[in-house]
């Protein structure tokens, strides 16, 4: 650098010049600090609330909490429809600091399978900071226990409970409870569509069939809210808020789980559905459909092999047969002479002559009866009685298919019966204009002989018979069927008194079917009364029943052949059906049962002694009572009902 | 009257011989302990980061302490090689320095490791005073380009880094030099259009992606709330949502819920602002400006020129920090990596502001020394 210069320095103006600076400094100084706070005073006092709010929803979220479902029970209140907890066990990838170690030790203590640890992997790829991921969905008490007592071992890993549906009767009920299943994309979407979304948040299942289905909304409840304090990273700090959930309500249904289970005992190695009805109201006592299947498999996912084995399987277990079509056959007759006194085409003492054929002139087809040396002279009641085919095939045809389906229609056949479930199927009532809109054909009289005795295009489900009969019983008077008897609700009053308040459901009757002649219904019934005294099947009972029995061909006869159930396939054999209800003044119970391709008789023979079976249990021999249910459920394991049932005596034939 | 003047005479014969000036120290203590309490709230309320301030606080206050027993004679002695040793320890962080977060700046000396930027941020105006009061004031042009010169070099080593905030320090501490040593406002003219003109090469030479990226983020921070803009929009809501009152010391969301970035160094403005409001906000600029009032104050009775530069443009950078700090946290300037001084977290810078104070200390009670 330079070499030191000598300087003789002005003191004084230096200090001057430098003062004069210094105080522009000072200046520019205070001016930089009012900028600055004025830029503050603006975020904090102008902009205050834009910042507060933004803070605000920085720092709190809404965790959305799922209400309980409603419980369902049965008309005496045995618990159908369990909410119970399922442990899973979960991982925050964030609180685990070797994520593949863990894994595998954990896998290794609980004996978790390499396939669930590779669906927890690949879930991993897709999830959000500090949510939770499923690494097993249901942990048996022993893994929880063993899991718990190692838990130091695994920060992040944490065991959670869920309550999920479980059925206690399984099979027993699933086709009228269906069952919850996990929302899907299209329940979502159904969901979103009804503005529901947000009610749903929290939910894992939703109803998928049956009462689940019809009464979601009734069972689901309504959504609470957990506001908490959420860290930058989405984590939990502390609650500031909480509104519960409302539970669902419970549903108690007209079902009787014991008669349910005679209903189940007796289809057993069979294929068929039984319908039982309280005439007097309408309520289902008892629907079931045989073979069934375990709603519980659904709850949690059905694998793909056992989902596979349902679909394919031949007996068809995941169709509810209470609401599917079958041919009545000779059931139908009560009704068909109904309607032949109320158009007056018979009389009750009108007499026709069965040579155990019927042929209607200028046709070379026989109609058979199905007595091959015919009946005699014939009456009302004794048409009825001996179910006799030509007495029916002349009414079918004096009547003609208008006039059928026209009072069929007004009993309720080929349409839907307003049942609170959504599986149901309408069935077939023909009429000439059905056959010109499904088959482009003309109605033939032919079509009308097979309607007259319960065959042919007609087809009837079980419940509809029930309905039909209960029409019939009550001397027209119409009632509605249905599941539900009364829903409870949770009240809790302000002074943290709760209860549960009880409402039972009310079903406007449908306007009555009114005859000309009141009497009619008294002939028809009677005929009923008399026609079940004959039967093997009611020999010994005590509750005065009425019935008819029906057979019906499935396979097409030829002309001049005889049917012999031994020489013809299983599937082409006949289905036996049978209608009844007791006592018969008064009566308290219909049945409708129908059994697939029997292998020897026909309705007397297999379909009636299983409508016996329920009205035994219905009054009083009771073989099931509810000490028996209590004494099964006490040792809990899973409900297999058979063994506790006492061995029922068989009908002599 | 007599005895209590003799009194106040004492005290102050007291102090001057320990060589502190009384006012300075307390604004800087109450600074330093505002710092204590922030830094317990902002990282998460562990004692142990506290701990660790009040350490370099210590460590602060000895080296102040002992720096201001040096007469400044001595500093003007030694101006000349210990600048050309410090440009040569800037040669050598470019060449075999530590790399720590991406830039370059710290020398390990095998028994020390310590970043040459700091002290050149104080030896850079007492270079620089030393030079421009080699002759009387006002300063000449010539002398100004030179100055200029010898600022730019260290500035530029140090840009390289890279390190935008300290290089923006030390250009400043070296410009106030010569602006106090009466720079004429047309030469200062000149030289701001040619720093205006410097910009788009800076841009496009100088500055790496993610300083530019900080540029562009300060224009439109919305623009990525969550990437780039993320630091500065948590930053606005802290400061706006703390209100007139603030939400109380430990009570602020943004930060104790950790939705502020860097809330213990960069951001603790925010933290303040968030807890103690515009009050709190109010309090804490008249305390700074207090301490740049005091340190202009001693610049002004210094008896020498060299003194009153190095004393003044000490004082003025320190206000760069704050002017920085603030305006970046609160939206005004873009992100530079300037902390809050003598309040934010972080041992080094605070070490070279307290021995800067020292050096005012010295200026402020060493009266009697002849050139």
């Amino acid at each position: 650098m330079s070499p030191r210069r000598v300087v003789i320095r002005n003191q004084s103006a230096e200090a001057n010049l430098f003062a004069r600076r210094a105080f522009i400094a000072f200046t520019g100084v205070v001016l930089v600090l009012l900028i600055l706070f004025g830029n503050v005073y603006n975020l904090q006092v102008e902009s205050f609330e834009k910042y507060q709010t933004r803070s605000n929803s920085n720092r709190i979220k809404l965790l959305p909490v799922a209400p309980n479902r409603g419980l369902i029970y049965d008309r005496n209140g045995v618990l159908l429809a369990d909410n119970k907890p399922v442990y899973s066990l979960e991982v925050i990838a964030e609180d685990v600091e070797d994520i593949k170690a863990s894994i595998v030790e954990v896998s290794k203590l609980l004996n978790i399978t390499p396939e669930r640890q590779r669906k927890f992997f690949k879930s991993m790829k897709r999830k959000r900071r500090f949510k939770p991921v499923e690494l097993h969905s249901r942990l048996s008490d022993q893994q929880v226990a063993l899991f718990s007592v190692n838990q130091h071992k695994f920060p992040g890993i944490f065991v959670n409970a869920r309550l999920k549906r479980y059925y206690p009767f399984s099979d027993l009920t699933t086709h009228n409870l269906g069952y919850v299943a996990r929302i899907n994309r299209k329940d979502a979407n159904k969901l979103a569509l009804d503005g529901k979304s947000e009610n749903y948040a929290a939910t894992y299942g939703i109803g998928r069939l049956g009462i689940e289905r019809y009464y979601e909304d009734m069972l689901h409840g309504t959504i609470g809210h957990q506001e908490v304090e959420i860290n930058n990273q989405g984590r939990v700090i502390r609650t500031l808020n909480y509104t519960p959930p409302v539970p669902g309500k419970d549903l108690t249904l007209t079902l009787d789980i014991e008669l349910q289970m005679i209903a189940k005992r007796a289809l057993s190695g069979k294929r068929g559905a039984i319908v039982a009805m309280d005439p007097r109201t309408g309520g289902i006592l008892a629907m079931y459909s045989n073979p069934s299947y375990d709603g519980n498999l659904f709850v949690h996912g059905i694998s793909t092999k056992n989902y596979k084995k349902l679909l394919e399987s031949k007996d068809l277990p995941l169709i509810n047969r209470s609401v599917q079509g079958y041919p009545p056959a000779s059931t139908v007759k009560p009704f068909l002479a109904l309607t032949g006194l109320e158009e007056n085409i018979i009389t009750p003492t009108t007499i026709v002559n069965d040579p155990g054929w019927y042929k209607l002139e200028g046709l070379p087809n026989k109609y058979r009866d199905w007595a091959t040396w015919g009946h005699g002279k014939v009456n009302l009641t004794k048409a009825i009685i001996k179910s006799c085919n030509t007495y029916f095939f002349d009414l079918a045809f004096k009547l003609g298919i208008t006039k059928i389906s026209n009072m069929m229609e007004k009993f309720g056949f080929g349409d839907y019966t307003g049942i609170d479930i959504y599986e149901e199927n309408k069935a077939i009532m023909p009429s000439v204009a059905w056959k010109r809109a499904r088959y482009n054909q003309h109605w033939y009289t032919g079509d009308t002989l097979n309607v007259g005795i319960g065959q042919g295009y007609w087809t009837v489900t079980p419940l509809q018979l029930t309905q039909a009969l209960t029409t019939l019983v009550n001397h027209g008077e119409r009632k509605v069927p249905h599941l539900l008897k009364a829903n409870s609700e949770l009240i809790i009053e302000s002074s943290g008194n709760a209860y549960h308040q009880i409402t039972p459901v009310i079903y406007e009757p449908r306007a009555p079917l009114k005859l000309k002649v009141d009497n009619h219904w008294e002939v028809v019934l009677n005929a009923m009364h008399k026609a079940a005294a004959a039967y093997d099947a009611f020999k010994g009972s005590t509750y005065d029943a009425s019935g008819k029995t029906g057979s019906a061909q499935v396979a097409r006869i030829k002309q001049g052949e005889e049917y012999d159930a031994k020489t013809t396939s299983e599937n082409k054999r006949d289905n036996a059906m049978f209608i009844g209800f007791a006592p018969y003044d008064n009566p308290e119970i219909v049945v409708a049962v129908a059994i697939e391709n029997v292998a020897i008789g026909g309705g007397g023979t297999n379909a009636g002694p299983v409508a016996r079976q329920m009205m035994d249990q219905y009054f009083g021999d009771r073989v099931i009572t509810r000490q028996t249910l209590k004494a099964k459920k006490s040792t809990k394991a899973k409900p297999k009902f058979d063994s506790t049932i006492k061995t029922i005596p068989q009908e002599a034939d | 009257m007599r005895t209590s003047g003799q009194d106040q005479q004492k005290v102050h014969n007291f102090w001057q011989r320990l060589h502190i000036d009384v006012p300075l120290l307390i604004g800087i203590l109450l600074l330093l302990t505002l710092g204590l309490f922030l830094v317990y709230s902002a990282g998460g309320q562990e004692t142990a980061v506290v701990y660790r301030k009040a350490r370099s606080i210590g460590v602060a206050l000895i080296g102040m302490f002992i720096v201001a027993q040096i007469p400044p004679l001595v500093y003007r002695k030694w101006a000349v090689p210990v600048f050309i040793l410090g440009l040569l320890m800037l040669i050598g962080v470019l060449l075999f320095g530590h790399v720590g977060k991406g830039a370059q700046r710290w020398l390990d000396l095998g028994f020390i490791k310590f970043q040459p930027s700091e002290i050149m941020k104080l030896i850079v105006p007492i270079m620089i005073a030393w030079y421009v009061s080699q002759d009387n004031l006002p300063v000449k042009i010539s002398t100004v380009v030179l100055a200029f010169i010898l600022v730019l070099l260290p500035t530029l080593l140090i840009a390289k880094q890279p390190d935008l905030g300290t290089s923006l320090l030390i250009a400043s501490s070296g410009i106030f030099v010569i602006f106090l040593a009466g720079a004429s406002w047309r030469l200062i003219g000149v030289c701001l259009g040619l720093a205006s003109a410097f910009a788009p090469i800076l841009w496009m030479f100088l500055m790496k992606g993610y300083q530019k990226q900080r540029v562009l983020t300060f224009l439109n921070p919305e623009q990525d709330p969550l990437g780039s803009g993320y630091h500065i929009i948590q930053s606005k809501i802290a400061i706006g949502s703390g209100g007139i009152e603030g939400k109380g010391w430990l009570q602020g969301t943004q930060s104790q819920l950790e939705f502020l970035p860097e809330r213990h160094t960069d951001f603790i403005f925010s933290v303040f602002s968030e807890e103690f409001g515009l009050i709190g906000v109010g309090a804490l600029l008249a305390l700074y400006l207090f301490v740049v009032m005091r340190g202009l104050w001693i610049a002004v009775n210094a008896q020498h020129a060299f003194t009153k530069l190095l004393a003044g443009s000490l004082t003025l950078t320190f206000f760069v920090y704050v002017f920085v700090n603030i305006g970046m946290v609160s939206g005004l300037l873009p992100v530079v990596g300037v902390p809050l001084p003598l309040v934010s977290y972080g041992g080094t810078s605070m070490v070279t502001l307290m021995l800067g104070f020292g050096i005012l200390m010295a200026i402020s009670t060493h009266r009697r020394f002849h050139v």
